[in-house]
């Protein structure tokens, strides 16, 4: 297993205010990395450092030689005077061909959207074009932004699905930041989460349960944690009174 | 009387800046930076004082001005806080200081600030027309080559920086041609007005075309008929030409609602 992304002793401020300090990440090929963390956490500021768009005020950043990121941002600034068709914005920067552009719109599932214009798509079409355009130049890192930004939870677990069906494609490794608890922790092989620094990590099931996590989203999400409840669970002592949300998971197997 | 030398010169020099605020323009109009095209445009008329002051060529002075303008307007909004204010005190503020150097400025009395705030575009020399292609050259052959960089970086800075393009760096490139379009631009439609011809054509322009490069080029045809158009206005109606090639391009604009609507 190759490591794509290693980063010691992250900080970042904005200004006076730190909104990144000591932060050790790491992503290898093929896993699926979700970061979760409440509103101001630093998510995504942690995803816009690793990729190199914000300065660092201390730590470093290692990527592996040659490494390709596709990036699904949650919105363009598209004023709209702009006349920008999906199939056009395939070709930024760089011009595709035609054959290329169709792999990527008929893997994202937006196939019918090429000639549609950029500022006219909903939400769930919007997030396909901007995969189709992540995808085309065959990244060895997946990073999506709050991906699932305005779609319903069976929308949501669909685009993770694909997700999922992406990675084991290509076999590259997945990113993703939310705060969408339920739907993005069954999909992700480990979570981070984030507030400021790194509270807890590991599987779903390991951060779920943790004392740090359960602080951070603490009463509202007792459907979230009653997911992951499993009988080998250790109980921290707290109650969580959530039982009977159990009832909704669909099924559960992670690795 | 078409074939007048002076009116040649004053229509290839209005048609140079055409090309130049029409495809800038488009960038104005989509990175919503018609502010940051007033601030700089403003710091002209500090330009022409400061020129007047050193005895220095007045291109030289203004574009200096006007690209000091703009660095300094794209370093603030690098900082990140709430620009717009900003912009607004620096944008009448320059203009202000720029009056008032000019009064200050030994022998002041005598700059015909009307030149300079409206455009002169009758006494262009055919030096002066050469320096407008040359501007006007640069900034077509600058944008054609980082036109992509500059569409990926004005759609999301961070999808640039994911593919390989520095927006920041972009970004610099826009407030340098910004300045450039102002120096080519004070002759013709002067301080004031300079704006005008960057955002009027490009906002005509919008629904014309179904990709970015088409919408540019009708943007720079609609500015190259407004500079023609207007030219052939005040000569008939005995008007500045500065701020009759504005109204020329504000009335195509005009039709273009109209026909917009109609379709």
């Amino acid at each position: 297993m190759s490591r794509l992304i290693t980063a010691t002793g992250l900080a970042v401020a904005h200004g006076a205010r730190t909104a990144l300090s000591g932060v050790d990440f790491h992503i290898d090929r093929g896993e699926i990395v979700t970061v979760v963390g409440p509103n101001g956490s630093g998510k995504t500021t942690l995803i816009r450092a690793l990729m190199g768009a914000v300065p660092l005020s201390s730590g470093r950043i290692d990527r592996a030689k040659g490494l390709k990121i596709g990036y699904v941002p949650q919105k363009l600034a598209i004023d709209p005077t702009l006349p920008m068709t999906l199939r056009r914005f395939l070709d930024l920067p760089k011009r595709v061909s035609d054959a290329r552009a169709a792999v990527a719109l008929e893997e994202a599932g937006a196939r019918d959207l090429a000639m549609r214009p950029l500022s006219g798509l909903s939400g769930g079409q919007f997030q396909r074009a901007m995969l189709a355009r992540a995808i085309l130049s065959d990244p060895d890192l997946l990073i999506l932004d709050e991906p699932t930004q305005g779609l319903d939870q069976p929308g949501s677990a669909a685009f993770y699905r694909h997700i999922e069906h992406l990675r084991d494609a290509h076999g590259c490794a997945v990113l993703m930041v939310s705060h969408d608890l339920h739907v993005v922790m069954s999909a992700s092989d480990r979570v981070v989460c984030l507030n400021g620094h790194v509270c807890c990590e590991g599987t779903p099931a390991v951060v779920s349960a943790a004392p740090a996590y359960r602080e951070l989203f603490g009463t509202g999400t007792g459907g979230a944690l009653a997911l992951y409840r499993h009988d080998h669970d250790h109980d921290h002592g707290h109650d969580h009174g959530h039982d009977n949300a159990g009832h909704f998971h669909p099924h559960h197997d992670h690795g | 009387m078409l074939l007048d030398p002076f009116l040649i010169r004053a229509g290839l020099a209005a048609l140079g800046t055409a090309v130049a605020a029409g495809l800038l323009g488009c960038f104005v109009v989509w990175r919503r930076m018609a502010y940051f095209g007033d601030a700089t445009s403003h710091a002209a008329i500090l330009g022409v004082a400061i020129s007047f002051a050193l005895s220095i060529s007045i291109v030289v002075g203004v574009l200096a001005t006007a690209l000091l303008m703009a660095l300094a307007l794209t370093l603030l909004e690098r900082q990140g806080r709430e620009v717009n204010s900003s912009l607004g005190v620096l944008a009448h503020g320059a203009l202000a200081t720029g009056l008032v150097a000019m009064a200050l400025v030994p022998g002041g009395g005598r700059i015909d600030l009307d030149a300079y705030l409206f455009g002169d575009v009758l006494t262009v020399s055919w030096a002066g027309v050469g320096i407008i292609w040359a501007g006007a050259a640069l900034v077509a052959v600058l944008l054609w080559w980082h036109w992509s960089a500059l569409l990926v970086a004005t759609l999301n800075p961070d999808l640039a920086v994911a593919a390989g393009v520095r927006p920041a760096r972009q970004h610099m490139l826009l407030a340098l041609l910004l300045a450039v379009v102002v120096a080519v631009s004070i002759r013709v439609v002067g301080a004031l007005l300079i704006t005008a011809l960057l955002i009027i054509p490009a906002a005509t322009a919008r629904g014309l075309g179904r990709t970015p490069e088409a919408m540019a080029a009708a943007a720079l045809a609609a500015g190259a008929l407004s500079a023609l158009g207007g030219i052939g206005a005040a000569l008939w109606a005995d008007t500045p030409v500065g701020p009759t090639i504005v109204c020329t391009a504000a009335a195509l604009f005009g039709l273009s609602l109209l026909t917009g609507r109609v379709r």
